[in-house]
């Protein structure tokens, strides 16, 4: 079951693509914690992907992490393993740490169905909220930007204005 | 004269086949088109194996690719990525390469 408003990030321990393992304590700076269900393969992950390398680089100064987590099932997506997400991450500058979730606990934890499926924490890491970075693929016909409205409230101390939307994209591929 | 054929395959895992759908409906509407699209969902991996089904979306008329290009690539249950002249990617074909399919 998908976690729900005002409930906490869940903890996790995970290896990074920087060859390092990075928990969520180790994310106790940040004043907001944005962690996204990814993965590579998908294309509507790679059709947002600069969007969210744009916001790490925006909102980075003022106290925002992303933690992207790709948890999918390898057999029948290679394209989505550990090494294939290094590759992608130098490819396309990435600027947040991408943390490979093996055993899926994370992904389960979190109750995540999409990907790309966005979950914001404030700073005492509860869900502010939950859903699609914006609402469209297609850069050129962005009218909501759910994401950059939910970062820019909780920052002020208010409430995001939309706190639920629907993440759009691909299933995550659970292990059979 | 022969009647135009046309598939839609798509997978259920992937969300992009009504979008593609509607696009090409707009397509063909806008030609005069009123051919049928014959709708099939791609369940396993062997179906996808012998139905030569690289991802989903794929849209075929009269047997032949939208995308020849990524026609070619290994038959799996996945969402099929298309690439857009401007060198974004995108979920579904284009409205150029559709309309260009159909010529």
């Amino acid at each position: 079951m998908t976690l729900t408003l005002t409930e906490q990030a869940p903890s996790f321990d995970l290896p990074g693509i920087d060859g390092r393992n990075h928990a969520l304590d180790d994310y106790g700076e940040a004043e907001v914690l944005v962690l996204i269900q990814s993965c590579n393969h998908c294309p509507y992950v790679q059709a947002w992907e600069q969007r969210i390398v744009a916001i790490q680089r925006e909102y980075g100064e003022r106290g925002v992490r992303i933690v992207a987590i790709n948890s999918n099932d390898t057999t029948n997506h290679p394209e989505d393993s550990f090494e294939e997400m290094a590759r992608r991450a130098e490819r396309h500058g990435f600027n947040f740490d991408y943390l490979y979730d093996e055993d899926q606990s994370v992904a389960g934890a979190l109750g995540s169905e999409r990907t790309p499926e966005i979950f914001v924490f404030d700073r005492e890491r509860k869900l502010v909220y939950h859903g699609a970075v914006d609402d469209s693929r297609d850069e050129t016909m962005v009218n909501q930007r759910y994401l950059r409205d939910a970062l820019d409230a909780v920052l002020e101390g208010r409430r995001p204005p939309v706190a639920e939307t629907p993440p759009v994209g691909c299933t995550v591929k659970w292990n059979s | 004269m022969s009647v135009m054929k046309i598939e839609l395959l798509y997978w259920d895992g992937c969300p992009s086949h009504p979008e593609a759908q509607a696009l090409l409906e707009q397509v063909l509407a806008e030609r005069g088109l009123g051919v049928e699209i014959e709708v099939r969902e791609v369940r396993t991996k062997e179906e996808a194996r012998v139905l030569r089904f690289p991802g989903s979306p794929t849209i075929r008329i009269d047997g032949r690719d939208v995308d020849p290009i990524g026609a070619g690539a290994r038959p799996a249950l996945t969402c099929r990525i298309y690439s857009l002249p401007d060198g974004r990617v995108s979920p579904i074909p284009s409205r150029k390469q559709l309309e260009e399919a159909l010529i």
